[in-house]
């Protein structure tokens, strides 16, 4: 054990009168926590090392484990807090930037729950979705403004679209940042619930490949597994230009992480980092990015829908109206919410903004500019359950992409050490031991079952409105009030006052 | 403090009634007032409305302008404005009989004006589009100020009372036409301004509704983008705006305009053939914004003739029936039954049908689309 000031940050309690010894915790901990000692003949913890991940208290027989947060903390002090302290002492001993897994976990305002939606009564009768369609199909693709009929029915080519039977997609997330059973589990329950799945920047294995009809491809600044034959596999296309948890920078998958597998699938040499330049080298303007959407689409002879993925920050209105008009056919905003597998903490909790103000911001602006109709809009960061895509698609959202939701559907317990790559739940990770964790035919039903529990959930909210169908929500802020909210607030999410 | 329709908005239940004469034989008023009173109940006093067309036979090359004034400065400012942009060939008060509604009315006048052509070129913009640009400045800018109705050989007569009281108000039995819409409303909370009781009009367009539109906020920015101005907040103004932006602007077949409003279920959509399948997965992600979700009845009124239709799960009722030459719409079959005993043929239409009566020699101008043959019942 390295000598460190900081002291663990958990506690784990065995009761001795329940354990066993069958020793399950000593085989499931990857990161070594629990020792059988040969000297005492007995099971010890090594605290320091635990992360809180659950794995050994969920897989305990006799359910003999607990893990709780350590009581110790230094004197009291509202400037300097434990973890301000603590990060000290780690970069002290290191020299090094601090990184961290998953989303932004500081206390900022969550606006999904400063919003309360609508029910109808007796001026408007709800729906029962159990006996009336409540419809929620959505379409992801460039629109026309209008419809032009001659003789023949529609005149015209038809942009191409990416139909969703729920308005909810899996997130972009790389064979190499999750594991290649975690991937698979997604892929298959996308195309089970009639949705899509995102293989991140990291090129499709061909044991994803059967899934790729159903599947966004990404070109983000490292290039990883692009090759003509990858972009036309796939039935979107997503310029990864930002990601939420780290705006303006680009990502790094170590080169432990880069073993055969994920080496053929990057088209990468083995064991070495996969490093994503913070921008395309490509695009340093507006009409750069205009250049790459528009060869994308020749490569693809525009059959597919190609997008652009921008972080949620300051001007992030100013940036996807000019995204629209370089020629994205939707727009992905990712708020400062949204997980990833490996970022800088200091970036993570310090960069971009929510994406319900984002997202009410670049809606307002679409409208005002009378583009909105033309462009599908998707966002991500943070929603956790069904409430929030009600709430997304009245502030404005065709559908929205779920990442960490989706992983925590297949077992993670948050942990936040994604970085680490010794996921005890087999989804970050690529040690062939701890991905053996998920079972893609589990895995797959579990994210299904979420999301047609979902679905379930809309529909109902949906009916109450009296709505059945999802577009006509879109957009529709007069189904939402704000509680708790200063008057600025309300005014850039342009819904009203609760009681109002 | 009473907040006027326009600043809030109001759900109100209500009464429709619909007639028109396919020959274009002038009616009296008495069979559409018979029927709205019948449906007494249905409003509150706080509310209705007719439109008929065919009402200035002398004066039908000119636009007939219904104008609401809350005061004298009003009227003034209205005046000069209009001067600017028409040839005004006549104005008047609107005839009113003291029953009682006078207390709360505001001067109501009426205008037969031309467009200046000059003008028409001067802003590079079709009649239509000119008419329609005048009309919203006057109900945006000018403050007091709100015209009821501006088509040619046609007018809206409306007011905060009970359909029979505002019938007799305008003196409505020395009318005729050969299209008469009706409408009695049930808001509630009180308008408190007689700009909002329906019918709400546009150019030719007449509409009266009844229902409540939960994607009314869906619809209403949609409209914004086009440049529609939302200013009353009522669903019967967004409706209209919908007819015009598909209609008239994107030049829609009538029926698939209608049809987009109730738009088919996708289940049903799934069981077309599959060119048809197409063409309503390319009109439901292009006009998803224009569906009009939530329940609605409501009868639309052109020169041309009447549409009536029911949202697609028919959550308000609307009966149609035809005898001989005229057809008939209400919410309530006993409203019909109360001007015309035994109809020829009398139905309830199934949700998001529409039912269309069209005048004689003159088949509808919009046309009308192969999509939609099936869907449709064209009462013949
Ligand atoms: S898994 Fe539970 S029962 Fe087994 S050794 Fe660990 S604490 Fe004891
Ligand atoms: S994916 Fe694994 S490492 Fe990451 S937070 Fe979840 S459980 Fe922890």
């Amino acid at each position: 054990m390295a000598i460190t000031m900081k002291t663990a940050s958990y506690k784990i309690i065995r009761d001795h009168d329940r354990c066993i010894e069958c020793l399950v915790c000593v085989r499931q901990c990857s990161n070594g926590v629990h020792r059988w000692d040969e000297d005492y003949m007995c099971l010890v913890s090594d605290e320091a090392e635990c992360v809180n991940c659950h794995r050994c208290v969920v897989f305990c027989p006799t359910q003999a484990l607990n893990v709780v947060a350590s009581p110790l903390d230094f004197k009291t002090n509202a400037n300097w807090r434990k973890p301000d302290i603590e990060q000290i002492y780690l970069q002290a001993e290191t020299g090094g930037t601090l990184l961290v897994g998953m989303g932004n976990d500081r206390p900022y305002p969550v606006y999904w729950d400063h919003l309360l939606l609508n029910a109808s009564q007796v001026t408007n009768p709800s729906i029962d979705p159990l006996r009336e369609p409540v419809e929620l199909k959505t379409f992801i693709g460039r629109k026309p403004d209008t419809v032009h009929f001659g003789s023949e029915g529609v005149e015209g080519e038809f942009p191409p679209q990416l139909e969703l039977d729920v308005p909810v997609m899996f997130s972009a997330m790389s064979f190499g940042s999750i594991s290649l059973n975690a991937q698979k589990s997604l892929a298959r329950a996308a195309v089970e619930t009639g949705i899509y799945w995102n293989c991140g920047e990291g090129g499709l294995h061909p044991e994803v490949r059967p899934y790729a009809d159903r599947a966004v491809v990404q070109v983000a600044s490292g290039r990883f597994g692009v090759s003509v034959d990858y972009l036309k596999s796939g039935a979107a296309i997503e310029i990864k230009i930002g990601q939420g948890a780290k705006p303006g920078i680009g990502g790094h998958l170590p080169g432990e992480k880069v073993g055969p597998e994920v080496s053929r699938t990057r088209m990468i040499p083995l064991g070495t980092d996969a490093i994503s330049p913070a921008p395309h080298h490509d695009i340093y303007s507006i009409e750069d990015l205009r250049q790459l959407i528009f060869s994308l689409k020749e490569a693809t002879e525009y059959a597919k829908p190609v997008g652009v993925k921008i972080a949620a920050v300051h001007n992030v209105a100013a940036i996807a109206s000019g995204s629209v008009r370089a020629g994205a056919d939707f727009l992905v905003i990712d708020g400062f919410r949204g997980g990833t597998g490996a970022a800088p903490l200091r970036i993570r909790d310090n960069i971009g903004i929510p994406i319900e103000l984002a997202l009410a911001a670049v809606d307002s602006r679409l409208r005002e500019e009378g583009i909105r109709n033309t462009v599908s809009l998707v966002v991500a960061g943070g929603i956790r359950n069904s409430a929030d895509v009600v709430k997304a698609i009245a502030l404005g959202a065709d559908a929205v992409y779920i990442g960490t939701a989706a992983l925590i559907a297949l077992g993670c317990h948050m942990c936040q050490k994604c970085y680490q790559g010794k996921c005890n739940w087999g989804i970050a990770t690529t040690n062939p031991y701890l991905t053996k964790r998920v079972n893609p035919e589990v895995g797959a039903r579990r994210a299904a079952n979420l999301i047609r529990a979902w679905a379930h959930e809309i529909k109902e909210m949906l009916g109450g409105m009296g709505i059945n169908a999802i577009e006509s929500l879109r957009g529709n802020r007069l189904h939402l009030r704000g509680i708790g909210l200063g008057p600025k607030e309300l005014e850039i999410l342009q819904v009203k006052a609760a009681g109002e | 403090m009473v907040v006027r329709e326009g600043l809030a908005r109001i759900p109100a239940g209500c009464a429709v009634a619909g007639i028109v004469d396919r020959r274009r034989q002038a009616m009296k008023a008495d069979g559409i007032v018979t029927m709205i009173s019948l449906m007494h109940d249905r409003s509150n006093g706080l509310g209705g409305g007719f439109a008929v067309y065919g009402c200035y036979s002398d004066m039908s090359d000119y636009y007939a302008f219904h104008l609401f004034y809350e005061s004298s400065s009003a009227q003034t400012e209205t005046e000069q404005f209009m001067s600017i942009y028409f040839k005004v060939e006549q104005k008047e008060p609107i005839p009113v009989r003291k029953n009682g509604l006078q207390k709360h009315a505001p001067r109501i006048w009426r205008y037969f004006v031309k467009p200046k052509v000059s003008e028409i070129n001067e802003q590079d913009l079709s009649e239509e589009e000119y008419i329609i640009k005048t009309v919203m400045s006057i109900n945006r800018d000018i403050p007091g100020a709100f015209v009821a109705s501006s088509g040619k050989n046609m007018g809206a007569f409306k007011a905060v009372g009970y359909p029979e009281d505002v019938a007799d108000f305008y003196r409505l039995e020395e009318y005729q036409g050969y299209l008469w819409l009706a409408h009695g409303r049930f808001p509630t909370n009180t308008p408190g301004w007689w700009g909002g009781a329906h019918p709400f009009t546009l150019l030719d367009w007449s509409v009266v509704h009844n229902g409540e539109i939960s994607s009314y906020g869906a619809n209403r920015r949609y409209l914004e983008m086009f440049g529609y101005h939302c200013g009353l907040q009522t669903d019967t103004e967004a409706i209209t705006y919908l007819l015009d932006l598909l209609v008239r602007k994107h030049r829609l077949p009538l029926l698939t305009a209608l049809n987009i409003f109730a738009a088919p279920f996708w289940e049903e959509i799934g069981r077309m053939d599959p060119e048809r399948q197409r063409l309503w997965k390319v009109l439901r992600s292009v006009y998803g914004s224009a569906l009009l979700n939530g329940p609605f009845s409501i009868i639309v009124g052109c020169s041309h003739g009447l549409i009536a239709m029911n949202d697609r799960i028919k959550l308000r009722p609307l009966v149609a029936a035809v005898n001989t030459e005229k057809v008939y719409v209400a919410s309530e079959e006993a409203a019909i039954r109360a001007v015309c005993r035994q109809p020829d043929r009398l139905w309830t239409p199934a949700g998001g049908e529409p039912v269309l009566a069209w005048v004689e020699h003159q088949t509808s101008k919009h046309g009308s689309s192969s999509l939609c043959d099936g869907l449709v019942r064209e009462v013949s």
